[in-house]
């Protein structure tokens, strides 16, 4: 366990009344990737929000570094980069100044033109957002990674709406994030390629693709 | 506090850059006062009594038109997330929000107000107290409707429900806002005023200290429910 940075142990997540997941555990070492995999509706953005702090789960328990954080995710929040499925972008502000918003850093901040670079970002530095595709918004809110430093990246099906070079551009920047010690948990249906992966199938937690559980999921509503 | 400033600063931002919404509460203030004259009939002295009620209930609406949009464009772009992630405290957050929220509809609608009461033929003495009034008053108009902001974020149509939890919330603001001014209009020597006015203005400033106290706490709270 010496190296594991992000740890769960037997994750449940119930949400609307209906168990998305049970008994759910991963361990995350630096330097790791780890992919999501499963079917729509098998827990994947659950998942990544659990992990992420904003949903807390209901049985099991969270580790960062070997702490409970279980109830405290301000423990790990502020060493982590969250990225949904929305953008998080204010269409009346400038592609700078919703990067340098997220990142608190004033706008002649120099690493924030060398996030946006990264992502082939930089001619649009000052058009306002609401001028950008959907592809170019999503990178924009990929170049928040690099905006500010994290030592976990949590991506819930970062490359939506990525065309195929910056889909590239994606994996390179994920590449030296890892050769820096930092690690990356990413959902995904369109392939990713990152090097040596550790692979989860949200599937086999699933009570609607796992038949077995059903049975130790109506065992417990008994109980709860 | 950079926290606290960088949030007021991008909200005042897109705020100034949408002017719609910077300017629909302040014009939808004076356009519905300004009707009550021409429905009412062009007597002084029936306008100047009804005057303070008028101006108070129509800054309450206008307020009201508001408030949906306090928290709602980042709860749906996905800014509300990132905003409980940041190491910001929420309860500080939502604060700098309600803050930012005051200055574009509270702070417009007291540089209005003296326009408006010009119109109702109030004396100058009762103009002032309605200024120290709503001076103390609106902040609590933002930061009572911040609460049902946050708390309708999740339900459809959440914008219907603002007026319903508001509205009774808004009662002591328009009861001891309008007092005030009536106390100012009916004193009969021009030394009296303030001190008919001070318990009516105390209270407006005890309801401001209670709902700055409970609108951090409550608004994170819901903040943090709305995303689960």
């Amino acid at each position: 366990m010496g190296n594991s940075l992000f740890q769960g142990e037997d994750l449940t997540c119930i949400r609307g009344g209906r168990t998305v997941f049970l008994g759910l555990s991963f361990n995350l070492a630096q330097g790791q990737a780890l992919i999501l995999e499963g079917p729509n509706g098998s827990g994947k953005s659950s998942l990544i929000r659990m992990l992420s702090g904003l949903v807390r789960p209901k049985l099991g328990k969270l580790l960062w570094q070997g702490q409970d954080a279980t109830k405290e995710p301000e423990i790990f929040q502020s060493h982590i980069h969250y990225i949904g499925h929305r953008n998080a972008i204010k269409p009346v502000l400038t592609v700078l100044e919703n990067l340098a918003y997220w990142s608190g850093k004033t706008k002649d901040d120099p690493s924030l033109d060398d996030a946006l670079d990264h992502f082939r970002m930089l001619p649009l530095k000052h058009t306002p957002a609401n001028l950008l595709s959907s592809g170019q918004s999503r990178r924009l809110t990929l170049s928040r990674l690099l905006a500010s430093e994290r030592s976990v990246w949590l991506l819930d099906e970062p490359s939506v709406g990525l065309d195929v070079a910056s889909v590239a551009l994606l994996e390179e920047v994920i590449k030296t994030h890892r050769s820096k010690g930092g690690s990356v948990i990413f959902a995904t249906h369109s392939p990713i390629h990152v090097e040596n992966p550790n692979r989860l199938n949200l599937q086999d937690y699933s009570p609607l693709y796992n038949k077995e559980l059903l049975a130790i999921e109506n065992d417990e509503e008994s109980w709860i | 506090m950079k926290a606290f400033l960088n949030i007021v600063s991008r909200d005042l931002r897109l705020a100034l850059r949408q002017k719609s919404d910077l300017t629909m509460a302040v014009l939808f203030f004076i356009l519905t006062a300004m009707l009550f004259p021409f429905g009412l009939g062009p007597e002084p002295n029936l306008l100047a009594r009804i005057a303070p009620g008028i101006i108070w209930v129509t800054a309450l609406l206008a307020v009201l038109l508001s408030l949906e949009r306090l928290f709602l464009a980042d709860y749906e772009d996905g800014s509300l997330e990132q905003l409980i992630l940041s190491s910001t405290s929420l309860e500080v957050a939502v604060l700098a929000k309600v803050l930012a929220h005051w200055l574009t509809t509270g702070l417009p609608l007291i540089l209005a107000a003296p326009l408006i009461a010009l119109l109702f033929n109030m004396d100058s003495d009762a103009m002032t107290i309605l200024l120290i009034a709503m001076i103390l008053g609106t902040p609590s108009l933002s930061l009572i409707g911040a609460i049902a902001a946050t708390l309708t974020l999740g339900a459809r149509r959440g914008g219907v429900l603002i007026p319903l939890l508001v509205l009774p919330l808004y009662i002591p603001t328009l009861i001891f806002g309008v007092g005030a001014i009536d106390a100012a209009m009916n004193s009969l020597e021009a030394g009296a005023v303030i001190a008919n006015a001070r318990p009516h203005l105390l209270l407006l400033g005890a309801i401001l200290l209670v709902s700055l106290l409970i609108t951090p706490l409550a608004g994170a709270a819901a903040l943090r429910q709305s995303v689960e």
